[in-house]
């Protein structure tokens, strides 16, 4: 992975920009001790490290301020981060960065019912919000899989989503309102507890910005009154084409589940020997939730049980408790959990045309071949978004290299049936160099312009997202 | 007029403009006439592109008329999550709304407030910016994270960016059963209250109006008959201390609130407010004529006599939209709510780096 050089004159300027930063800080807030900057040397993406020059915890949107501020004026290029949870590398540092985490900022500023909307401050985690409104009958509908670590700040920089999608949206759709610093330390207010924009809806370009814009302190999001109850399905097919058939009947039938989950063989064998789920020996295993009253899911199961025997299922279990339904997704909520024990793993991210599954999953199993790497795939059906798990061992010589290639390969394939590179955890560094096989310059170009308004010394998260020689010019000039 | 048929034909009418250039569909949405400028009409890019009903992806092109689509969805019992508003009743219009005068308006109706406006189901888009070239975002999957979302950015944007050409949608099972449950004699206060109470139950309420004239209070249920039925009874049993509520079944008059046919043909300036509910009943308090609640309380239309700036009566709640005024009022109010200065600073940027030149500026809603 290619990151630019550091740059020395601001190396060289490390201790006077520390004394400013710490200056407007109280005292815990700035880590400038090396072994404690290990801990930010990479997020959960961990191939690649680098620790920052310190980072900086600030307590207030105040703090925020002041330290964007300081780093503006001396040039100092600013990595936003939230919990680290990144898969994307998000928020990776440079070795002449600051990095400014919002861990500390974690309340609930207001909850109105009336309204249903929640203000927090951003470095509350995703699972807190909807606990702050569980006892109400309420929840937040964005669950990323690391919701229990996750920080709201990291959900709107990567327009996190979750398995519940298809029927909430992801976090743009939640998303009323923030409070923005920009990289010169303005406080900005966009939207708010109303719908829909004045003006431009500048929610919708600072919310995926994956932190190229501004570092967001406060937000405003929906609440959503939780529903009677919901309960899965579990379809095994032998084909994955038939599964893949499945999922496009039921959504013609009219029915939108909550939640469509496909597992392929090899993650079906690994999460059932890891869980005991008790999962079907099958080629393609399909978990359908619907959500309603009792009488309502019934109504829903029974027509989508319909569907599902038409196309002569290996194995069709339909909840009709608690206890089932939790055994039903015992193995998939562990997949992840699974598939590291057995390996390593790269897990994707990449989006496709429903209507293209099988095409794209004999793709996979082509260049899984041609790589002598297994890939096991899990991801959500309703909405095409895929996380093939390219499996191997770290501890062989260059086999990262070859899964990292595997990947690219792969990402390829969703942009040329008609997806994209990724659905859900962002570019960050990790997909930065594909982003040309998805964009035209000029698309590119267009999207660069907005970080020219926003952060206009490109100073904020730097070598993310844009490929660095589609970016050099700007950043070029930045450093002058 | 320009007329072009093909994206590559409009990137270069664009390029080739030498003054203030009037971006129209089907002329059905704009507020006021524009100040000049050679009309650069969309109606000449149409058709339906790409339908997938088993994944829910509709792509057309920018002119296509609405009602082909929706006929187009409805043959595959689809439908549009936005539930999008025809302006021509309350304008007096008699054009074809086109997707992209919708998309570019962000025309949204009473499911709104729960299902998301039209970028809520943009998933992509094609568009000229004001150097003539073209650009694209996003695509045809509904889960995408991959760059900046300019297609939601310009969803809304009046055409102050760039001339849409095609959109992908994401679309939602149709509906086979519609209920309404309706409430007589409530104050502001009480509806709001009512529609709130609604709103936080579980029974999915896709339609919460307060009308002060009966005054009457509706609610929406929508879904298979059964779930209707059974959803009908238990919110009438949950909102029993918010008033005597009876349920109809059938479609009722949403598509004449969505259309806001109760203001057509009225006099003077109509507006569009949007603001927290919980705000809503002081402000119509303070509104000086016809009024009528949507969004359960979200979004207020009022009426105003000509000229007045009924901004002055929001105090600090919400933002309004001047819908229907003549030109004069338009430009004296302006037909957007004004920005505070670092939001501005942030639009006028944008504005100035997607149209360098200026061409766009002469469009309705859009600051010269």
């Amino acid at each position: 992975m290619q990151m630019p050089t550091p740059d020395t004159a601001i190396l060289s300027r490390r201790a006077a920009v520390l004394r400013r930063l710490a200056a407007a800080l109280p005292e815990p807030a700035l880590i400038s001790d090396p072994a404690a900057l290990r801990t930010y040397e990479c997020d959960a993406l961990t191939a690649y490290r680098c620790p920052p020059m310190a980072v900086v915890l600030p307590g207030s949107t105040q703090e925020v301020s002041a330290c964007l501020r300081i780093c503006h004026e001396e040039g100092v290029p600013v990595v936003p981060r939230g919990s680290g949870t990144s898969l994307a590398g998000g928020a990776l540092p440079t070795a002449d960065s600051i990095i400014l985490g919002v861990s500390r900022m974690t309340e609930v500023l207001e909850t109105s019912l009336a309204d249903r909307i929640i203000r927090v401050q951003t470095g509350i985690t995703n699972l807190s919000v909807s606990g702050a409104v569980e006892d109400d009958g309420f929840f937040y509908a964005p669950d990323p899989s690391s919701q229990l670590a996750c920080a709201i700040a990291g959900n709107i920089a990567m327009n996190s989503g979750g398995a519940h999608c298809l029927k909430y949206g992801v976090t743009t759709n939640n998303l009323l309102g923030v409070t923005l610093v920009l990289m010169d330390g303005t406080v900005v207010e966009i939207g708010g507890g109303h719908m829909d924009a004045p003006g431009l809806d500048l929610l919708s370009v600072i919310c995926g910005s994956e932190g190229q814009l501004g570092v967001v302190t406060e937000a405003m999001l929906r609440i959503l009154p939780r529903p009677e109850g919901a309960r899965p399905v579990l379809i095994g097919y032998d084909s994955s084409e038939t599964a893949g058939q499945c999922v496009s009947d039921i959504i013609k039938a009219g029915i939108l589940p909550v939640a469509i989950e496909f597992m392929d063989r090899p993650c079906i064998r690994a999460t059932d020997e890891f869980s005991g789920a008790g999962y079907p020996d099958c080629e393609a295993m399909l978990i359908v939730e619907v959500e309603g009253s009792d009488p309502e899911i019934d109504e829903q199961l029974g027509i989508i049980s319909q569907i599902a025997r038409r196309l002569d299922p290996v194995e069709l279990r339909v909840s009709g408790s608690a206890e089932e339904s939790a055994r039903i997704w015992l193995g998939r909520k562990s997949a992840f959990g699974a598939m590291g024990q057995i390996n390593d793993y790269i897990c994707l991210d990449g989006t496709i045309p429903v209507s293209e599954l099988p095409a794209m999953l004999r793709g996979i199993a082509d260049l899984s071949g041609r790589y002598g790497l297994e890939v096991a795939n899990v991801f959500h059906a309703g909405d095409g978004n895929m996380h093939p798990l390219i499996l191997f061992d770290a501890n062989a010589d260059g086999e990262l290299e070859k899964a990292e290639e595997l990947g690219a390969e792969i990402l390829t394939l969703c942009v040329k049936v008609g997806g994209c590179l990724t659905g859900e955890h962002g570019v960050g560094v990790e997909k930065r160099d594909l982003m040309e096989t998805q964009f035209d310059p000029a698309d590119l170009e267009a999207q660069m312009r907005v970080k020219d308004v926003f952060d206009p010394g490109w100073l904020l998260n730097p070598a993310k997202v844009f490929p660095l020689s589609v970016s050099a010019g700007r950043r070029g000039i930045a450093a002058e | 007029m320009l007329e072009p048929v093909s994206e590559s034909a409009l990137a270069q009418a664009v390029r080739g403009a030498d003054g203030p250039l009037a971006i129209r569909g089907g002329g059905t949405r704009g507020g006021a006439p524009p100040r000049d400028g050679t009309v650069l009409s969309v109606a000449g890019l149409t058709g339906i592109t790409l339908y997938e009903p088993g994944a829910l992806t509709l792509v057309a092109r920018a002119g296509t008329p609405m009602a082909e689509i929706d006929a187009a969805l409805e043959a595959e019992g689809q439908r549009l999550a936005f539930e999008p508003w025809d302006a021509r009743a309350v304008l007096g219009r008699d054009g074809v709304p086109t997707l992209g005068g919708c998309v570019a308006t962000n025309a949204s109706g009473p499911r709104r407030m729960v299902a998301g406006a039209a970028r809520d189901s943009v998933i992509g888009m094609r568009f000229v910016d004001g150097t003539g070239t073209a650009v694209k975002s996003g695509g045809r999957v509904m889960k995408n994270v991959t760059g900046l979302d300019l297609a939601k950015l310009l969803c809304g944007s009046r055409g102050a960016l760039g001339v849409i050409t095609e959109v992908s949608l994401k679309l939602l099972p149709g509906i086979a059963a519609t209920a309404t449950l309706a409430a007589d004699g409530l104050s502001p206060d009480a509806a709001v209250a009512a529609m709130s109470a609604a709103l936080c139950t579980p029974y999915e309420v896709t339609g919460a109006v307060h009308d002060p004239a009966g005054p009457r209070t509706l609610l929406r249920l929508e879904g298979t008959e059964a779930s209707v039925s059974y959803r009908a009874d238990a919110l009438a049993r949950a909102l029993s201390r918010h008033g005597d509520w009876r349920a109809e079944h059938g479609p009722g008059p949403w598509a004449d609130l969505r259309d806001a046919r109760d203001f057509a043909g009225g006099a003077g300036d109509l507006w569009r407010i949007s603001l927290r509910p919980s705000d809503a009943p002081a402000t119509v308090a303070a509104l000086p004529g016809r009024w009528r609640m949507d969004w359960g309380g979200g979004l207020i239309w009022a009426e105003a006599p000509e000229g007045t700036d009924l901004r002055a009566a929001l105090a600090g709640a919400g933002h309004a939209t001047l819908v229907r005024a003549g030109a004069d009022t338009h430009r004296a109010l302006g037909t957007l709510h004004p920005e505070p200065a670092p939001v501005a600073r942030l639009t006028d940027g944008l504005r100035a780096r997607f149209d360098p030149r200026g061409l766009f500026s002469a469009h309705p809603g859009v600051p010269a």
